[in-house]
This record gives structure tokens, sequence and C-alpha cells, in this order.
């Protein structure tokens, strides 16, 4: 047909069923079509079934009392706060558990992960086995092995195992002295916060320096001794406005102090040593697809083995690591909703309860999927943006 | 979206759908030749799949005496276990026709669920149990400040046990599982002081505890826990049929009609009973419900009267050993009181 | 041979030296890959704790004080605890593994019908091994045996109601039946799926496109138990009045789903590694689309990501233990159903039923992972430069 029509400038009758464009046009208006049958047919059913049952509906029952209570509040919540807030103490838990993981599943990752490429015989078996395991059993079925591990290993309250610094640890979780902060402690923030703007001062010239010549300066340690120094500096000029409130034995608790529960303790345990499996992989496929030459030639330029790791292998393998490192995180996030298993009140566990309490399934799940979503894209958009630095350190 | 639909086609085509639509629930399940009964996951005494995995319980022995009301036959019930979220959803879409399920009747349920219950099968209240061994001293409830709470949630336990914390000023650590078995297991295991559910559920509960003596339920009786059957609202003729399946199990304890004796009655001059067992010349109280005359000689042939099923599940003919209380017949002093069928 | 000439030349090959001591050996080997400096030397010291630590109490936990038999919880209670064990004693109870196998590979389906899965299972294997075995031909035959002839034959043996086989609901399947069943017709449905979804995704009309980009972003974006609550408890709601479906066949498409998410993915990175050449070649040939994509790039693409397929066959068989959060039973809930059975109540029975569903999980997908592996590398030579 394409020489028919260069050769008569015009389509012939019988090629319009076969011209690509229409085709295209057609299937395109099928699938809209369809699709827009089947929302309206569902929306429309929905209706019904909520019309008939006489169920309420709508997102006004997010104002009303929740009158139930959640183990985990970051944020002030009682009985008598509303639904929506409860659904956003979930939100915070997720986010908490999520964050809390994600650092220590990168460091274990990143430790096996070497480990597995270690010169060292019985370290790589070690990590092998340990990535082998994680790796091939279900996330659900880590989070079982931590809850009915920690608390079948621990003891009850009132035989409490004392730790240093007042901290206890039993089997309604792990205690420990909770600061409390005086008047003035305002002063140690500020101070704390002008450290940090020194130090990330200090880097810069220093670096600024070294390019320009040639000599080093010890900023780890300036920067150490800023950060900590000023605000400890602060405390003492401020007249020591810190106190701590530690946790003491009452009838059936400990009471005082800062509590992590042991629902937290074993989700968070769990999330961290699945996903580490898999960051463990991704952290040793990328250290070998840099390749050997790179090392060999560091090492000709007098870098010792550190050096060669930090400022040679590392930069380049984490232009490997970083895109599948963020599905892991994302994975990790939506893995914590598994904590509904054990009791922790994260986001499904939460919108969940609001969802039973109300009886509204079709907003409670709405809610659910909309957050999960939001989040997702946002730990995307965050990794995005340090992939792109990271993407500019090739030259 | 269009996966749904292709959801629906590939069920039509396994043949794994149940039913098609159709005007009513009563025509729906004659269709089908069975009720479908929405029970818990496992709560002994009221729905509990014994060794054989046949279920056991007053929710279970309900849902038979409306399959004999319907087919003369109570073994025409199939049983769906739905945990405390499902159990709503899965009676507004009809994947179940009665939701049998130890479920509080409150107001909120009735008006913004789409829920009619048909009366009340228990009379519960919500009350504590606490391992006395472990916690010496304590027999009041209100010494329970500062414990850990196991409870599950999204029940109106888990609202009650709030109100109560909060009305005596008291403070507790909630531990809030989705299902059953993960209360008992924590509770078992130490990870909380007390677990509060309804003082029925406690009972059953504790013997399935590692040393069921240690443990002791507390006096208190913290709410009302009305327990029943629920329908879907909008069908008049399946919830009578339904609520006045119930109230025949009492009308029967009451006229002293057993599963024993229900043919021996047949013959009885009693006009009351004869009127009740669908003896009496011409009677039309039977087919006016939607089910056949005898339908009461039915029900008390499968399961017995309330009383009968009453003691076989919780009883003195159970493991739990729940005296009849205020679940007595009003003749008794209780509350069990159901109008005449006549 | 003759030496004449004055000058000499060596026509054999010295024998080579053979290593000194020190590079060869027990002791060169511990050298070089334990304590080749300083810092190693630690590492291996610590490593060798931690080994220290724990072999000896997995295996007197796993296996020297393990109760392998037993009828009821007695044998692996303590005298405190009112069973047969001395105070202190703590090893794994295999004895309810035992007792509760039945329950753990086929949940309530009826003992007297159990010969069905079982037979369906013998015939799986039969077909599935050949499949997996390269040498063996007719893999065409086998596939249409596996993946089409195969799932009919098994749906009316599983559920029965006709030929005389009494009907078995699917609320009475539990253990590894349901778990397989699940895995099983997820993979045979998110394969296809995901393709479709990939190809939409790669497609040129925009409509197709933003669906499938849709569709796949969104099911990406959030955790499975949310789509299965969805398919649980809000898919009920879409459907007319009445009309309701089977929990399983809820479970199954919201797993399918999931997975099919995902492996539009996993095949979109299949479809991106095709040079363009292979597209313009197969439209020279004036090959229709659909002609184009099965003959000539999707045989090459698939092929191209086998491992990633794996991979989301291994993700997908460990998420079908979360249907146990809507209350299906599958092998990790009907382990766990059974913890409360009072006659095995102990201390070990939640870690040995725990750690026995943790081997079976692991055994798959440990089994799929190295397959894979071995499939990458066989494949790997054909197309090595």
């Amino acid at each position: 047909m394409a020489s028919q029509e260069i050769l008569r400038e015009e389509p012939s009758r019988a090629s319009f069923i076969n011209d690509p464009k229409v085709r295209s046009l057609f299937f395109q208006t099928l699938v809209i079509v369809i699709l827009f049958g089947s929302v309206w047919w569902i929306v429309q059913n929905v209706i019904d079934n909520l019309a008939r049952l006489h169920i309420a509906s709508g997102f006004g029952f997010l104002k009303g009392r929740a009158g139930f209570d959640i183990s985990d509040t970051p944020i002030a919540y009682t009985s008598d706060s509303t639904y929506g807030r409860a659904i956003i103490v979930g939100l915070i838990n997720t986010i908490i558990v999520a964050v809390a993981g994600i650092i220590t599943a990168t460091i274990i990752g990143f430790v096996v992960g070497i480990g597995r490429l270690s010169q060292n015989w019985l370290i790589r078996k070690i990590c092998t086995v340990y990535v082998e395991i994680f790796r091939n059993i279900p996330p659900l079925l880590v989070i079982f092995f931590w809850y009915s591990g920690v608390l079948a290993v621990l003891p009850p309250p009132r035989e409490s195992y004392n730790l240093p610094f007042g901290s206890f640890l039993n089997q309604r979780g792990f205690y420990f002295p909770r600061a409390v902060w005086g008047d003035g402690s305002w002063l140690i923030l500020v101070a704390f916060l002008v450290g940090l703007a020194m130090a990330w001062f200090v880097a810069r010239t220093a670096r600024q320096r070294q390019m320009v010549t040639g000599q080093q300066f010890p900023v780890f340690w300036t920067s150490i001794a800023l950060i900590a120094g000023l605000p400890l500096l602060a405390y003492a000029l401020s007249g020591f406005p810190l106190s701590f409130d530690f946790p003491k034995q009452s009838t059936f608790n400990l009471t005082g102090g800062f509590q992590v529960k042991p629902e937290f303790l074993s989700l968070y345990l769990a999330l961290s040593c699945y996903t580490a499996a898999f960051i463990a992989e991704i952290v040793r496929a990328g250290i070998r697809g840099v390749s050997r030459g790179q090392t060999e030639a560091a090492g000709a330029l007098g870098l010792r083995s550190g050096p060669i790791l930090r400022l040679v292998v590392v930069p380049q393998a984490m232009r490997i690591v970083i895109p599948p490192l963020t599905s892991q995180y994302l994975n990790l996030t939506k893995n914590s909703s598994l904590a509904i298993a054990i009791g922790y009140p994260d986001l499904t566990a939460t919108a969940g309860t609001v969802l039973n309490q109300t009886g509204q399934a079709v907003e409670g799940v709405l809610i659910m999927m909309i957050a999960y979503l939001v989040l997702s894209l946002v730990t995307s958009a965050v990794m995005n943006v340090v992939n792109a630095r990271m993407a500019l350190v090739e030259r | 979206m269009k996966h749904i639909a292709f959801g629906i086609l590939g069920a039509a085509a396994l043949g794994f759908t149940a039913s098609a639509a159709s005007a009513g629930t009563l025509d729906t399940v004659k269709q089908k030749g069975f009720i479908q009964c929405g029970v818990s996951t496992g709560l002994a005494g009221f729905s509990a799949p014994d060794d054989k995995g046949d279920w056991q319980g007053i929710d279970a022995d309900f849902c038979r005496a409306v399959a004999a009301a319907v087919f003369g036959d109570g073994s025409k019930v199939k049983f769906t276990p739905l945990s405390a979220k499902e159990r709503f959803t899965a009676l507004q879409s009809g994947e179940v026709d009665i939701l049998s399920r130890n479920t509080t009747w409150t107001i909120n349920r009735d008006t913004a669920l789409g829920l009619n219950f048909i009366g009340v099968t228990y009379y519960d209240g919500q009350g504590f149990m606490i391992n006395a061994k472990k916690l010496p001293g304590v027999n009041s409830a209100l010494q329970l400040s500062g414990a850990a709470v196991c409870v599950q949630s999204g029940t109106t336990t888990e609202l009650n046990l709030a109100d109560y914390f909060k009305s005596n000023k008291m403070e507790y650590n909630p531990v809030v599982f989705e299902k059953l078995e993960e209360v008992n297991a924590a509770y078992d295991a130490g990870r909380c002081d007390v677990y509060t559910t309804d003082q029925s559920g406690l009972y059953g509960i504790r013997l399935t505890l590692g040393s069921p003596a240690d443990h002791v339920v507390l006096p208190e009786i913290i709410s009302k826990e009305p327990l029943g059957p629920a329908v879907r609202q909008g069908d008049d003729q399946w919830y009578h049929i339904v609520k006045w399946t119930y109230f025949a199990l009492l009308d029967a304890e009451e006229l002293g009609i057993t599963k024993a004796n229900v043919e021996e009655m047949k013959a009885s001059d009693n006009p009351e009973i004869k009127r009740v067992l669908g003896q009496e010349a011409d009677t039309k109280i039977g087919t006016d419900l939607g089910v056949s005359n005898d339908w009461v000689v039915n029900i008390v042939k499968a399961v017995g009267n309330y009383g009968e099923v009453f003691e076989k599940n919780v009883g003195s003919g159970s493991p739990l050993k729940i005296a009849r209380g205020i679940n007595a017949l009003w003749t008794k002093g209780g509350l069990q009181y159901a109008p005449p069928i006549r | 041979m003759q030496e004449h000439d004055m000058s000499w030349v060596r026509t054999e090959m010295a024998l080579a030296q053979p290593a000194p001591p020190s590079e060869r050996g027990l002791y060169a080997w511990v050298r070089k890959n334990l304590i080749a400096t300083p810092g190693d030397t630690i590492l291996t010291i610590l490593g060798i704790l931690i080994v220290a630590w724990i072999l000896p109490q997995v295996i007197n936990w796993a296996l020297l004080n393990a109760q392998w038999t037993g009828p009821d919880r007695t044998v692996c209670a303590t005298v405190a605890q009112g069973g047969i064990q001395p105070d202190g004693w703590s090893g794994a109870c295999w004895a309810f593994v035992n007792a509760k196998f039945g329950q753990f590979m086929f949940g309530r389906y009826p003992i007297e019908e159990r010969w069905r899965p079982i037979l369906v299972a013998i015939l799986f294997v039969a077909l599935l091994v050949p499949m997996l075995i390269p040498r063996v031909p007719r893999k065409g035959l086998n596939a249409i045996l596996l993946f089409l002839v195969l799932p009919i034959v098994s749906f009316f043996l599983l559920i029965g109601g006709v030929f005389g086989l009494p009907h078995v609901e699917t609320s009475l399947w539990g253990g590894l039946l349901v778990t397989l069943s699940l895995s099983f017709v997820g993979i045979a449905v998110s394969l296809p799926l995901g393709t479709v979804l990939a190809l939409g995704r790669r497609s040129k009309m925009p409509a197709i496109k933003l669906l499938c980009v849709i569709f796949i972003e969104t099911v990406r974006g959030i955790p499975l138990i949310t789509v299965l609550f969805f398919v649980s408890v809000m898919l009920p709601l879409f459907l007319p009045e009445g009309v309701t479906f089977d929990k399983f066949l809820r479970a199954l498409i919201g797993v399918s789903l999931f997975a099919a998410a995902y492996m539009a993915e996993v095949v979109r990175g299949g479809l991106q590694a095709i040079p363009k050449g292979q597209y313009e070649g197969a439209d020279s040939l004036g090959l229709g689309y659909w002609q184009k994509m099965g003959l000539i790039v999707l045989p090459q693409a698939l092929k191209l990501v086998i491992p990633g397929i794996v991979n989301t066959f291994i993700g997908m068989f460990k998420d079908t233990s979360l249907v146990l959060i809507i209350s299906m039973f599958d092998l990790l809930g009907v382990v766990k159903q059974n913890f409360s059975d009072a006659n095995w109540a102990t201390p070990q029975t939640a870690k040995s039923g725990l750690v026995f569903a943790a081997f079976v999980f692991w055994l798959f997908c440990f089994g799929m992972s190295r397959y894979s592996m071995y499939t990458e590398r066989r494949l790997d030579t054909g197309y090595k430069r």
C-alpha cells in the first residue's frame, strides 16, 4: 500500500482498514470505551450497593471520634482524637519503621555484600549463608521468627535484664532513660545547628584548598569537634538543663523512660535482616561491576586499599547500585505493611481498624492505597535526586 | 479495571461463582440448596471447627436451625469463616446469607452498615482475665492501672476498653492484634498482663491456654455485649424467617419441646404447642412466613430448643461450663423472651 | 636425538619445580584465605566465634534434642510444663510437624479424597521435570500440556463435582496445596498478562500506553496486603447484587494482578534490550505487529530476562504467604492455626512449626534460584562474544 501511495498519491479504498493510523485510533477508542464502560458499571454497582444496603459513604467519618487507643503514638493521640488523626498516627508509624529499617538494612547489606567479596574464606561463607537463608524465606515468616523469638527469649517485666545507663530489656520491650530538657536547652539545639553549618563550611573550604594547593586538612576530626563540642559547651554554659527520666518498676510494667515495644523491635529487625540480604546482593554486583583495571590503576597511582575502595570503587559501584537499591527501599516500605500480623499500629493496621469501626470499606482501602502510592513516589523522587547527583561523578 | 471484568469472565468460565442476582434471599437460598453462614475463624462455644472440621457452637447451630426451618434439613449449611474485618462486607456483598459470628448489636451497625440484627442469641458483657499466678493480689479491674492489655482490633471490645480506662482515670498499654489466635498467643507468651474480650470468650480462651488453672476472670463486666445474628437490610421476608427461627427456639424451650420429645409433642392437646408445631388444622403460620408449616418441628429436631443449644455448646454439656445467668428464659429470671407464635 | 654441534639447545621442557611448601597444602590455603593480614586474622577469629556460638545451638536444638515422634504435647514439654522432658530441655518438636503433616500439606481437604491433590502433584512433577531438562525434546508439546492441559485437569480433579468425584469446596483447601496452586496459577496468568502490559507500555498508541503505565505503577506502588484487602473487601461491592466470588478466586485475582505488574517491568527490560534492527528487520519482512512480536522480538526478549522472571516467581511464591492475613490458610496459615491446638501447645511448638514452614519455603525458592542461575549460564554461552 505504501508503494501505491507513492505512485498514485491517493490511498486506495481497500487500504483504509489497513491504515495503521486508523487502526490505532480505532483500538484506542475501543479500549477507552470499554474502560469507561466498566468504570461506569463498577461505580454504578457501588452506588447501587451502598444505597441498597444503607451503608454510609463519603469521607465525613474522618472527623468522627475514633474511640480506640493505639499502642505506639508518635504524636499526641487519645481515644478522643478523630479517625483522621488515627490514620495519620499509623502513617507516621509506617514512616518511622520504614526509615529505621532502610538505614539498618543499608548498613547490614553493605557489610554483608562486601563480606561476600572478602579474601577471607570464612567470612565469605558466613555472608553467603546469611544471604541464601534470608533471601529464600517469606518476610512474614522472618517477622514471626523475630516476634516469637523476642517474646520467648526475654524475661517477664519483673525479671528484666538490667543494662547500663539505667536501661532495661524485657518482654514488654526495651526501656531506656528519656531525656527531659529543662529551660535554656534551646541553646544546645542552636549550638548544634551552628556546629553543623560550620562543619559544612570547613569541609567546603578544605576541599577548595586541596584542589588548589594539594594540602589536606583533617576535616573529619574538626567536624566532630564542632558538631559535638559546641552543643557540649552550650550545655555547660546554660547550666546543665538536661535531666533524665529513668524507667522504674511498678505493679505491672516498668513506667517512665522511653519504651521501644517488641512489636516495633521485631518488625524493624525482621525488615532490616530480610532486605539486607537483597541489598548485599546488589552491592556485590555493583562492586564486581567496577572493572579490575580501575582498582589496579588506582593502586598504580599509589593509593592504599582503603582510599581505593572509598575514592575509586565505591563511587563507581554506587552508580550501578542505586537504581536497584531504590526498588529495595520501596519493597521495604511496602513490606512494613506486614506489621498487621504482629500488631504494630502502622498505616494498614490503623486504617484497617478505622475501616472496621466505621464499616466504610471503599473509603478505607482508597486512603490506604493513596497513602502508600504517595510514600512510594516520594521515596522514588528522593532516590532519583541522589541518583542524579551520583551520575554527575562521571565526567 | 478491565481485569476485574476479565476476572468475572474467568470466574464464570470456571464455574466458581456461587449465585446470580435474584429478588429475595429466600429464593436464592432455595435455588442454591444451602445457606451460606458467616462464622468466626474459631471461638470455642460459638463457632469453631472440631477435629473432623465440622463447625460447632451456638452461632453454628443457629445457622443449622435456619436451614432446618427453610429446608427441613439442618445440614444444608455451608460455613464461611470470617475475620472481624471481613464480616460486614461479606454480609453486605451477599457472600453470606446470615452473619452469625458473635457480633455485638449496636445502633451504628444497624444504621450505617446496612445490617439488621434479628435479636440477641447471647447476652454477654466484656470482662478481663489475668494470670493470677503472676499477679497475685489483683482481684478487681480497678487495680489494672498501668497494665498491658491484649485486645482484638476492630471490635466493640477495643472501644469499651478505651472508655472504661478513661472513665476510671487509669492508664494502660493497648496490645492490639488482628486475629483472635494472635491475641491468645501473645497473652499466653506474657506479652500483656490482661486479656479483655466478651466474658463468654474469656472462658473459652482460658481452656486453650498452657495452664488454664492459673488464669482467673475478674468479676467486673464493663459493657453490654448483646451478641446476635444479622442479615442484610432490605429483605423483610428473610429477616422474618431468621428472626422467627430465633423466637421459635425460645418458644420451644418455654413450652418444654425438646429434641427428644418433639415427635410426642406433636400429638399434644395443648393448643399452644399444637399451634407452634404446626399441628392446627388449616394453619398458615409457616407458609405465611415462607417456610413449611412444620418448621418448628424441623428446627427442634435439628438442633433442639434454645436451652439445649446453650447447654450443649457453652453450658454444662461443654468444657466451658458457663451458667445460664441472664441468658435464662424470662420465666426463670433471665432476659430471653420471645413474642408468641400465633 | 644426536648432538653434533657445539651449540646446545635444550629441546625438552625442564620439569616444573613443585611449589614451595609455603604455597601449597593446607597451611598455604589457611594462610591465604584465613590469616592473610592481622585484620583478616581478627575477622577469622570473630567468624569462628560466631560459628562456634550458633552452630552447636542449632544442631542441639534441631537434631540432638529434637523429638521426632509422639502422640501429643507431653513429649515436647518439660515436667514443669506437664510433659516428660527434664527441666531446662530445649529441642525441636518435630513430633508436632509429624502429627500435623497431612494438614500442613492439604489443609482440611477430606482425607479420603487426598489422592486427588497427590495425583495432581505427580502429574505436575512428571510434566515439569522434562520441561526443565534442556535435552529432553518436544518442549512445545510439553509446554502445552503443562500450562494448558494440566490446569484444566487439575481443576476438575481438585474441585470435583464431575465424573463421580465428590465436590470439594475451596474453603477446605489449605496448606502447601493452596500455596502451590496460588503460585502456579499466578505464574501461568502473570507471565502472559505481564507481557501484554509490557507491550502496551511500549505501544505507540498514547491511550493504551497511559493506561498500562497507570496500572503498572499503581500496583507496584502499593503493598500486596492492600491489594488483597482490595479484592477481599472492595471487590464484592463492585459487583451487582447477588454476584459473589469464591474467596480463593479473589486471592488468585489479587496475586495474579500484583505479579503481572512486576512481570511487566521485567519483560519491558527485555524488550528494551532488543536492538532496533530486529524490529526494523521484522517490519521489512512485512510482518504484522503480533507476528513481529510473537516470532521475532518476544522470543529473544523473554530469553534475555529469564533470571528476572524467575526472581518474580520466587517473590510471588513467598508473597502467597500473605493470604493468611485475609484469613485463608496457606502453608504458613495452617502452621500458625495449629499452634492454638491445645493438644500440642508447648513453648517449642511455634518455633518448630515456623522452622518447618521456613524450610519448605526455602527449599522451593532456593531450588528455583539455582535453576535460574543454571539457565542463565547455559544461555550465556550462546551469546558470549
